[in-house]
Formats: C-alpha cells, sequence, structure tokens
C-alpha cells in the first residue's frame, strides 16, 4: 500500500463528510448513526494504522511510508513517518475510539459534535505526518478550528471566553510561525520538510539596532518557531490558556486537548527546532531549560491549591509538559527518548485523569472539589482505577508516567545540576497535590447528602477506560515498547543536532581567524 | 526458585484482591496466605543453601535509552538472602495473623467486605518489597522503594472512612517523596560519571569516583561523598531518620499488623539496606559517612526520648523502631555493614512481636490503645505477656556481659543483646565517642520505655473502663502462633548466627562471600586472596590466625576496605565499653521499676515539676508543628499567590493586555448572537488561513 498514510489521515474525514451530506434530522435514530458512524471510522482508522506500527523499521532512520503528489498551486502534497513522529500517530488513532466512546451521552447536535471530532482526528495525523511546510502549516492551524467549535458550542458557561483565549494565544503564537515559514523558503528555496532538514541555515552572529543577536538568523527562526510551539505545549508563562480551555470543554474535548493536541508542540520542537536550528536552540538552551524547571514548580504550586477538579489536572499537565521541554532541550539520547515517552504516556494518563472526572461530572454536574468526598464507600471500581491513575500522573515506578519522568530528569542532570535539582522537586509537589485531590473525593466517609445514590462505573465507562490501563502498565513495565521504536531515530537526530553544533563552532572559528 | 519467591506474592495479591468475588472471602485470604509461606519456605531454602557466591537472574528488559540499559532482573547474594527470609518470613506470619486481628474490625459496617483487601495490599506490599532487595540495578530498586511507599499509603489509609488514616497516608507518601527526592538525584549523579546504574559497574567505578570531583550545584563535590550523601537522603525517608522521620508516628494509624510488617521489620529497614547495598560507594565516602553516624546517633537519642512519655502503646513502639534504625545506621556510618544487617536481621524478629504482642493487647482491649487505660492485664492474657517479655528482654538487650560467661565464643543472651552490643562495641572501636555515648543513653532509655510499657499494661491495678477489662481476652491461635515463631527468633537470632554477623573476619567474609586474606602486622600487605568459598582447612580453631578484607568493591555481598579493621577493633575494645549497654539497660530496668511500680505517683509529680520539658518531648520537640509552619503553609500560600497574582493578574493581565479589548467585545457579540455565530467565525479562520497560505506560495515563489 503505497498511500497507507493518507488512507489512515482521511478515513475520518470521509466518514465526516458522509455525516454531513448524508445524516438528516435531529431524532434518536440519526444521533444513533452520527455515533456508530464516528466510532466506526475512528476504530477503522486505528485498525489500519497497525499496518503502519507493523510495518515500521525502527531501525531505518529515514522518512517510511513516504507520499509525494502535487496539489493545488504548485503546492507538494508530501507525507511521511519515522521514529518520532510514528508513535504519535498510533497515538492519536488509539485514542479517538475511546473519545467517541466517552462521548456517547452527547444530546445536543450529536452530527456537528462527530463531525468535529472526525475532522480533528485527521487534521491531528496530518501534522505529525506532513513532510511539506505548507502542509503542516495547514493541518496545524486548521486543527485549531474544531478544538475552538468544541469548546465554543459544547463547552461550559464560560465557553466563549475560553475559546477565544485558546484561539487569541495559539493563533498569535500560529502568525510568528509563519513569517518564519516565509523566512525559510526565502533562504531554502524549498518547503520539503525532508530537504530543509538537511539545509544549514545562516547562523551568523548580526546585530540590529544595537542588538546584538547570537546565531543570527536561526535564531530569530528558532524564536518564532518556539512562540508557536511553545503556547501550544503549553510552556510557562503562556500556559494560562489551557486550564480555562479544559474547564469549559466538554470531556472528550478535553481528553483530546491533553492526549494528543498538545503534544503537537514537543513534536514541533523536535522536528524543526532542534535539528533545523541547532545554532539557534542552543544559544536558548538554558532559558528554555529554565521555563521548563519553573513550569514543573510553579504549576504544581498552584495545582495544590485549586478548588476545580479539572483545573488541578490541567495544571498538572503543565507541569507533565515542563519534564517534555527540558528532555528535549537535554539534547542527549535519554532527555529526547525520556520527552517521547512521556508524550505519549501523558496522553494515556491525562486522558484518563479527564475521563476520571468526566465519569462523576457526568452524575453530579460538577467539578467542584469540595462537592464530593467517600466516593470509595459508593464506587469502588472507580475510586481503584481513579487511584492507578493518580499514581500514574504521580510518577510511580511500574506505570508509564514514571519513565519519561526519570529519563528526562537523568538527561537534564547531564545538562545543568540546579534545573535538574529544581525539577526534581516537582515528584515531591505532584505526590501533595494528586493524593489531596484524591482524598478529597474519594476517601472519607461518605457524608455528602447529594451523593447518597451516586452509582459506580456502567459496563461502557469500564471498558474506555481498560485499554488505557493495560497501556499505562505495559508501557511501565515494558517501556522497550516505545523506546525501542524511538531509538534509533532519537540517536540520529542526537547525533545531527551534535555534528551541527560542532560543525557551527569550527566554522565560527575558521571566521574569527 | 527465586522466581518463585518474588512472584508468589505478586499472585497472591492479584487472586485475593480481584478473585475473591469469585471463590470466596476467605478462599482468597487462604490463597495468599498459602502463596507467602511458599515464599517464606522457599526463601529458607535459598538462605540456607546460599554458597557465598553472587548469582544474576534476568527476567526481563526494563529501560533501555542509549547507553542507559537496565533489566528487571533479580540479584541473588547474602544481603538479599538475609532480606528474603526476613521479608517473607515476617510477612507469612502477619498475614496469618491477620485471620484473627481483622475478623470483626469495628470500622467497618455490617457486610462491607474489606479483609480481601487488605490481604491484598499486605502480599502486593511483600512483592515489591521483595523486587526492592533483589534488585540488580538502582531503577529495579528505585521501583520497590516506590512500590512499598504506595503500599504503605494504602494500608496506612486503610481505614478510609478516618480522615486521621488519610492525612497520615498522604504524610508518609509525602514525606518519602522528599527522600526520595534526594535518591533519584543520586542514581542520576551515578549515571553521569558512570555511565551506567547496575550494581557491578557501579561498584568498579567505586574507586574512581573517590578520585572525581562532580560539580553539582554551586560548588565541585567529592563525587563519591555526594553520590553517598544523596542516597542517604533517600535512606532517611524510607527509614525514618531524623528530619524525616515525621510520617512513622502517624503511620501507626494503619492497622496493627501493618504496623508490624512494614513499619517495624521490613519497610523502614529498607534504608539500612540500601546503605549495606551500596557499601563499595560508601566505604569511598568518608564525609557522607561521618553525617550518617552522627545522624543515626542523634535519632537514636531523639527517639528514645520521645519515647519516654508517649501513651499510645504503637506510639511508644514506632519511636523505638525509629530509634533502632538510628543503631542501624550508626554501624553502617562507622563501617560496620554487617552488625547493621545484624541489628536488621533481630530487630525483625523482635519487633515484629512486639507490634504483633501490642496488636494482641488492643485487640483484647477493644480497640483501646491509650495505656493509661491498661493495667493488670499479665493474668487476662497470659500469652501475649510472655511474648512481650520475650520482646522486651530482646529489645533491652538482655544477656549475659561476656567477661562472665560465654557458650564457646558466643555470647548468651536474648537476639538484641547481641547486636546491639556489636554496633556500640563498633561505634566505640571507630572513635565515634558522640555515636558510643548517644547510643549508650538511647539504650538506657529503650530499657525504661520498654519496661514502662510492661509495667504500665500488664502490672498495677486495671486503670481503664472496668467493663473492657473484665472481658479482656486472650486473642485466637492464629495470633498466638505468629508470636511463638518470632519469639524463637527474638530468644536465639541473636546466639545462632552471632559468628556468621559479628565473628572473626574470615568468618564474617564467608558468610558474605567476600574473599579475605592473612593480614600481617601492620595490614598493608595481604598476600593473595584466598578464594572465598574454599571451605578451609583452619575452622573452628583460627583464633590465632588474622585475616582481612581483600575483596575487591563488588566481590561479595559487602565492601570493607583492606584497611577497615573495625571487626577485629570491636572485639577489643575495654571490658567497661562491652559492659556499658548492659549497665544501661539495668539503670533503665530499675528506674521504670521504681516508677511504675514502687511509686506509681512519681511519673505524674515529674511531669508536673518538670512542664516545659515534659510538653517538649510529649510533642515531639514540635517537628510537626515546625514543619507545618515552614513548608505546609508556605507552599500552600505561594501556590495560591502565583493562581491569582502571577497566572491571573500578571500574565493573563499582561499577555492579555492587548486581547482584553478584544475579549469582552466578542464576549458581547456572541451574547446576542447564537452559537450559529461560531461557524461563521471558524468559516472566516479558514479563509484567513488560505489567502495567508497562498501569499506565501506565490509571494515566496515570486523571488
Amino acid at each position: 500500500m503505497d498511500n497507507l498514510l493518507s488512507i489512515v489521515t482521511f478515513i475520518p474525514a470521509f466518514a465526516a463528510l458522509i455525516l454531513l451530506v448524508f445524516l438528516r434530522g435531529e431524532d434518536e435514530a440519526s444521533m444513533r448513526n452520527a455515533k456508530w458512524t464516528a466510532m466506526l471510522a475512528t476504530s477503522a482508522t486505528f485498525l489500519v494504522s497497525l499496518f503502519i506500527l507493523a510495518e515500521f523499521d525502527p531501525s531505518n532512520t529515514g522518512f517510511q511510508f513516504v507520499e509525494e503528489r502535487e496539489w493545488l498551486l504548485g503546492l507538494q502534497y508530501k507525507m511521511g513517518v519515522d521514529g518520532i513522529s510514528v508513535l504519535f500517530v498510533m497515538l492519536t488513532t488509539f485514542m479517538m475510539p475511546l473519545v467517541i466512546a466517552a462521548s456517547w451521552n452527547v444530546t445536543t447536535r450529536v452530527k456537528e459534535y462527530m463531525i468535529a471530532f472526525l475532522l480533528l482526528e485527521t487534521l491531528m495525523l496530518g501534522v505529525f505526518m506532513a513532510l511539506d511546510l505548507v502542509l503542516f502549516y495547514l493541518f496545524f492551524e486548521a486543527g485549531l478550528i474544531p478544538m475552538f467549535l468544541i469548546i465554543g458550542i459544547w463547552g461550559g458557561a464560560n465557553r466563549i471566553y475560553a475559546s477565544f483565549k485558546f484561539f487569541l494565544y495559539t493563533f498569535l503564537g500560529s502568525v510568528l510561525m509563519l513569517v518564519a515559514m516565509v523566512g525559510m523558503f526565502a533562504e531554502a528555496g524549498t518547503t520539503d520538510i525532508e530537504q530543509l532538514l538537511v539545509h544549514q541555515f545562516d547562523f551568523e552572529t548580526f546585530s540590529v539596532a544595537g542588538v546584538t543577536i547570537v546565531g543570527g538568523f536561526q535564531t530569530l527562526l528558532f524564536l518564532a518557531f518556539f512562540a508557536s510551539f511553545a503556547v501550544k505545549m503549553p510552556m510557562w508563562p503562556v500556559h494560562t490558556w489551557l486550564p480555562d480551555a479544559h474547564v469549559q470543554a466538554p470531556t472528550a474535548g478535553s481528553v483530546v486537548l491533553a492526549a494528543i493536541l498538545l503534544k503537537m508542540g514537543g513534536y514541533g520542537f523536535l522536528r524543526f527546532s532542534l535539528p533545523m536550528f541547532p545554532v539557534g536552540a542552543e544559544v536558548l538552551t538554558p532559558l528554555v531549560l529554565w521555563m521548563s524547571a519553573i513550569a514543573i514548580v510553579y504549576t504544581s504550586l498552584v495545582a495544590l491549591v485549586q478548588e476545580d477538579m479539572k483545573k488541578l489536572i490541567a495544571y498538572s499537565s503543565v507541569a507533565h509538559m515542563g519534564f517534555v521541554t527540558m528532555g528535549i532541550f537535554a539534547a542527549n539520547q535519554q532527555g529526547v527518548d525520556g520527552a517521547i515517552f512521556q508524550m505519549i504516556s501523558h496522553g494515556f494518563i491525562s486522558g484518563a485523569l479527564f475521563l476520571c472526572v468526566g465519569v462523576i461530572y457526568d452524575r453530579m454536574h460538577t467539578r467542584e472539589i469540595d462537592a464530593y468526598g467517600g466516593l470509595v464507600n459508593r464506587m469502588p471500581a472507580y475510586a481503584m482505577i481513579f487511584m492507578l491513575f493518580t499514581m500514574a500522573n504521580v510518577g510511580l515506578p511500574g506505570t508509564s508516567g514514571f519513565v519519561g519522568e526519570f529519563l528526562t530528569l537523568m538527561a537534564v542532570f547531564q545538562v545543568n545540576t540546579w534545573v535538574a535539582v529544581v525539577a526534581t522537586t516537582g515528584v515531591i509537589l505532584s505526590a501533595a497535590y494528586a493524593l489531596w485531590l484524591y482524598r478529597r473525593v474519594v476517601m472519607g466517609d461518605l457524608i455528602k447528602e447529594s451523593l447518597r445514590s451516586i452509582t459506580d462505573m456502567t459496563p461502557r465507562e469500564r471498558w474506555i477506560f481498560a485499554p488505557l490501563v493495560v497501556m499505562t502498565l505495559l508501557l511501565g513495565v515494558y517501556p522497550a515498547l516505545v523506546l525501542d521504536v524511538t531509538g534509533p531515530a532519537v540517536a540520529a537526530l542526537v547525533a545531527n543536532y551534535e555534528t551541527a553544533l560542532a560543525a557551527a563552532e569550527t566554522a565560527s572559528q575558521l571566521a574569527s581567524n | 526458585m527465586e522466581t518463585i519467591i518474588l512472584f508468589a506474592p505478586l499472585m497472591g495479591a492479584l487472586l485475593c484482591g480481584f478473585g475473591w468475588r469469585i471463590f470466596g472471602e476467605a478462599a482468597a485470604m487462604w490463597i495468599a496466605t498459602s502463596l507467602l509461606f511458599v515464599s517464606a519456605i522457599l526463601s529458607w531454602v535459598v538462605f540456607l543453601t546460599f554458597d557465598g557466591t553472587t548469582e544474576q537472574i534476568q527476567i526481563l528488559r526494563f529501560i533501555e535509552s542509549g547507553s542507559l540499559s537496565t533489566d528487571w532482573a533479580i540479584r541473588l547474594d547474602r544481603l538479599t538472602a538475609i532480606m528474603l527470609i526476613v521479608i517473607t518470613t515476617v510477612s507469612s506470619l502477619v498475614h496469618l495473623y491477620s485471620f484473627g486481628y481483622m475478623a470483626d474490625d469495628p470500622q467497618w459496617k455490617e457486610g462491607e467486605s474489606y479483609k480481601p483487601r487488605f490481604f491484598a495490599y499486605l502480599s502486593f506490599f511483600t512483592f515489591a518489597m521483595l523486587m526492592l532487595v533483589t534488585a540488580d540495578n538502582l531503577v529495579q530498586m528505585f521501583f520497590g522503594w516506590e512500590g512499598v511507599g504506595v503500599a504503605s499509603y494504602l494500608l496506612i489509609g486503610f481505614y478510609y472512612r478516618k480522615p486521621t488514616a488519610n492525612a497520615a497516608a498522604i504524610k508518609a507518601f509525602v514525606v518519602n517523596r522528599v527522600g526520595d527526592f534526594g535518591f533519584a538525584l543520586g542514581i542520576f549523579a551515578l549515571f553521569f560519571l558512570t555511565d551506567s546504574i547496575n550494581f557491578d559497574d557501579v561498584f568498579a567505578a567505586a574507586p574512581d569516583l573517590a578520585e572525581t570531583q562532580l560539580s553539582f550545584l554551586w560548588t565541585e563535590w567529592n563525587a563519591a561523598n555526594l553520590i553517598a550523601f544523596l542516597l542517604f537522603i533517600g535512606a532517611m525517608g524510607k527509614s525514618a531518620q531524623l528530619l524525616l522521620h515525621t510520617w512513622l508516628p502517624d503511620a501507626m494509624e494503619g492497622p496493627t499488623p501493618v504496623s508490624a510488617l512494614i513499619h517495624a521489620a521490613t519497610m523502614v529497614t529498607a534504608g539500612v539496606f540500601l546503605v549495606c547495598r551500596m557499601s563499595p560507594i560508601m566505604e569511598f565516602a568518608p564525609e557522607a559517612m561521618a553525617f550518617v553516624t552522627v545522624l543515626g546517633a542523634t535519632t537514636a537519642f531523639f527517639a528514645a526520648t520521645v519515647g519516654l512519655v508517649q501513651t499510645d502503646i504503637k506510639r511508644v513502639i514506632a519511636y523505638s523502631t525509629c530509634s533502632q534504625l538510628g543503631y542501624m545506621f550508626v554501624a553502617a556510618g562507622v563501617g560496620m555493614y554487617s552488625a547493621a544487617m545484624f541489628h536488621l536481621f533481630t530487630h525483625a524478629f523482635f519487633k515484629a512481636m512486639l507490634f504483633l504482642g501490642a496488636g494482641s493487647v488492643i485487640h483484647a482491649m477493644h480497640h483501646e490503645q491509650d495505656m493509661m487505660n491498661y493495667g493488670g492485664l499479665r493474668k487476662k492474657i497470659p500469652y501475649t505477656f510472655w511474648a512481650m517479655m520475650i520482646g522486651t528482654l530482646a529489645i533491652t538487650g538482655v544477656g549475659i556481659p561476656v567477661w562472665i560467661l560465654t557458650l564457646g565464643e558466643i555470647p548468651i543472651g536474648f537476639a538484641g543483646f547481641h547486636s546491639k552490643d556489636a554496633i556500640v562495641e563498633s561505634a566505640f572501636a571507630a572513635g565515634s565517642m558522640y555515636g558510643f555515648w548517644a547510643l549508650v543513653v538511647a539504650a538506657l532509655f529503650t530499657s525504661f520505655y520498654s519496661w514502662r510499657l510492661m509495667f504500665l499494661t500488664f502490672y498495677g491495678e486495671p486503670r481503664g473502663d472496668k467493663h473492657t477489662h473484665d472481658h479482656a481476652h486472650e486473642s485466637p491461635m492464629v495470633m498466638i502462633l505468629p508470636l511463638g515463631v518470632l519469639a524463637l527468633g527474638a530468644i536465639f537470632a541473636g546466639m545462632v548466627w552471632y559468628k556468621s554477623f559479628f565473628g572473626h573476619v574470615d568468618q564474617v567474609a564467608t558468610f558474605y562471600g567476600v574473599p579475605y586474606a592473612e593480614a600481617s602486622e601492620h595490614g598493608e600487605d595481604h598476600g593473595q586472596a584466598e578464594d572465598d568459598h574454599a571451605e578451609d582447612a583452619h575452622g573452628g580453631k583460627d583464633g590465632e590466625h588474622h585475616y582481612a578484607f581483600a575483596g575487591a568493591p563488588g566481590q561479595g555481598a559487602l565492601y570493607m576496605a583492606p584497611d577497615n579493621t573495625l571487626l577485629d577493633d570491636a572485639h577489643k575494645v575495654p571490658y567497661w565499653v562491652k559492659t556499658s549497654p548492659f549497665a544501661a539497660m539495668l539503670l533503665g530496668f530499675l528506674t521504670a521499676y521504681w516508677f511504675y511500680i514502687k511509686n506509681p505517683s512519681l511519673p505524674g509529680r515529674l511531669a508536673e515539676n518538670q512542664r516545659p520539658l515534659y510538653l517538649f518531648l510529649k510533642n515531639k520537640w514540635y517537628f510537626d508543628e515546625l514543619y507545618n509552619f515552614a513548608f505546609v503553609g508556605p507552599a500552600k500560600g505561594l501556590g495560591r499567590f502565583l493562581w491569582r497574582r502571577g497566572d491571573g493578574n500578571v500574565i493573563d493581565g499582561g499577555l492579555n493586555g492587548v486581547a482584553m479589548g478584544i475579549i469582552p467585545f466578542f464576549t458581547r457579540l456572541a451574547g446576542r448572537a447564537q452559537s450559529g455565530y461560531i461557524f461563521t467565525y471558524a468559516f472566516a479562520m479558514v479563509i484567513g488561513i488560505a489567502v495567508l497560505v497562498t501569499w506565501m506560495t506565490l509571494g515566496g515563489g515570486a523571488n
């Protein structure tokens, strides 16, 4: 199959088109049809994507399954995956059926809801596969729209504020990225990512209006991309859109946002920032590392005092993404491996945590922590699953949450011990806020009158969690499943990065002599 | 066989925890318990047949990234073997005991099922603890380390309706995480310097570490010292040493069998195990080890003082545990790892027994834990009384001073006598006068509070509720039997294994599989190392020979540098040193006798007269208050500040400066328009992107 990637990418979009064209009416039957169509499409996407994983050759560090075509206006359509992106593709296709299943009780505008999620899946898959700058930009930015709609239409009371905040933050970053892309095209004369990866961008230091820019053009390009990816990540201090977006988004929206959309920033760093602008990256590494360390401590402290469950988990997500950026910019094998691992693992864990909130939100219609307490008395199965993911969130060894944190911290210790020490305090704080949340919601006697008749999870809900439980434990015990796939590609990435830096070093020495 | 020992408890936990709905509560509990007995029996087989050669059994790949390569594996050496029998023996007995203790717990409502959950947690704990001690690298050890932390969290919070239990559970986990913070940094530093975290590689690199400088934070450090220190912070958390000890007394909120298993015999000794396991590094880190000694001695002293005035029977024993762990760290700190392991070994028996005995008392008294409401229970619960008596004799170190009578070369006494004296003598021989005196004074206090506990509980007049006292009943057989087995350990463990742990160099070296050599006068030229399992002909009558340890780091289970002659020196300390713990023990007993039998009104009057001192001790030196003031409060305050001011005012205020004009506008607009408006907006956005992209390609193409 030469166009496996396109098939995987466009199955959901195709299903969305079918829904749009053929499905009419707001009655029971059409709602059911919409749900089943979406479920079938996302499941089919997952099954077909398994072929990618099966055929993928980790020892080949180049792009695989590459497709190349011409389309509109002489633009190039180019798709492909390598060891860095393939697992994000898998994460996306794996999570989407669960997201649809978690939305089974949606009653308003079901058709549009499903269309939005299906389109979103196509766009997210496109981001991880695109090998052309313009194509990437299209997928990357268009992905905002369905998410924007999901929050804005199916969200909570304050949804308009949240969706605009989300939009403005991410869009402002994107504009800078677009400018940088124009600049890249101007210098390299191509939009092909494969070629851009081997192109050496100018890194000669120059000064503008009295400001010396070390690393020159590369630093500027790096900063422009950084603006976009840092917001998507989100990194401190541009993270404040995330808690609001999560709080207002419907459960399924939060799951997609946390599990997949947040990974686009990290993926962008690995695909563009590090390999294309190594000199710029190196110049700004201390800044990024410190931003990551501050993010971990800062957002963990903020999480400690939250009263809204979703906000707490959202802040915890920012802290966990801090480990990712820290690992990436440690720029060694353990760091980048750990960052990818952390992103995959966070997809499962944070997705599951938002689903956990969704389970009780569906019953009580509040996310207020104080409205709960003593749930273990009536919901033992829920208590157990929530415990597992709380522990995974805390980074308990044996769950996938541990491996990423451990590797990234180990990596950054080799680069900067101060950052390592500050970031490692995160393991203390995460235990404090996560267990404190768990205690207030689940433990204790059940005294609140409103909770007297709350029921434990339904079979549907249990089946949604089952795959997440399996993945969290499996990757925790046998992380080689991920590390074997990413290892060689990461090794190549790190080696190229170091070679490029060494070359730049000699070049600038020659220039100064 | 080792694999079965390791995984039987895990199987038990899973079958019991998830399977009880299928095969019933009782069957599930018996499955978990029998699997643990299998594990225990096999552990004894391994321990008794073990020949001293380190074995490695690989199970599965674990984290592999670049030069980092770790496996799930079993490392079997003497240290592991000792821990195996300690863990599985105590654990299987605690399982058995729990059948009686947990039979009808007033914490639960009619018809609630809690027993299978309890047994599942106990078995899971055992599995995690076994993973910790069998680890062949630091990550797997960290897995076990955190795994026991979770099990401890779950079991302390087992009575989830009690707010105090929930708070204690979180405290235990978080304080331990502070320790883990150091432990993790130690692992990172080791990997940074040696490019591996497998024990074999790390041990082999130990001598180089001593020569290496590592720049860490603000300055340069000696690598071995820094790593030893960081790892020890982990040990401080797990083993409740001073500064990180506050969770242990609160952990008594858990059911009593848990306190016996986790918070006395096994988990809390993990820190001591870690220091002994890392002996090849510790041996090259003199400054860090001096710190270990001082901190251990201070903890032993501090915890003993607090134990003097507590009235909750379990808290007395908890502080006693804290104090005894201090002893073990002193031994490890001065370089007598073997004595540390000896005390760990004997302590497991008598402290588990004291806790289980206390559990039996509590069970008899309908879950009353305040000793002030006990009294005169000797006749009511005679078996429990005798078990507690043996435990007390063991912990206070009752034995015959060596200059009066020995059995061959073995001193006669209860288990604690041998191991505690071994530590006190080692501290003196190592020249740590602070350690020596702190431990002797702690021994005096230990004796006092132990006898105080005995006298308040079993002697005198009943002071509590008359009804409860009248109905006090001896515990069932499943609870008495474990006490009996542990009593055997508390009496004989010291005498039977004295030579292996604290005999002559050749005996100890053979036990641990460490090579040794004939020592010359000045201990400089060691000749060639004798093969460690040469069943040397001169067993028995080699009092004349002098040997020195001659292993390289990583050979055998422990590493003692060739110039570490402490074992010999400890045997040669003056007689007054050897007798001082005995004298302290006697003095403590007499004072307690005077205070609580002869003149029972005296303690009350003393507490009145010395009010500030009494309150200081009663409130555990105010550590909890201090920490709440210094850490917990500020963390929350800072969190609130960063959230409201940082996120709210500065970031949102600043970054949205422009947007602030826009958002209210849109919100107003949205108020009027329905959500259909959003579709319009999205459409505009698509157009916008399309225009931008087109402009870019066309404009870019024109260049």
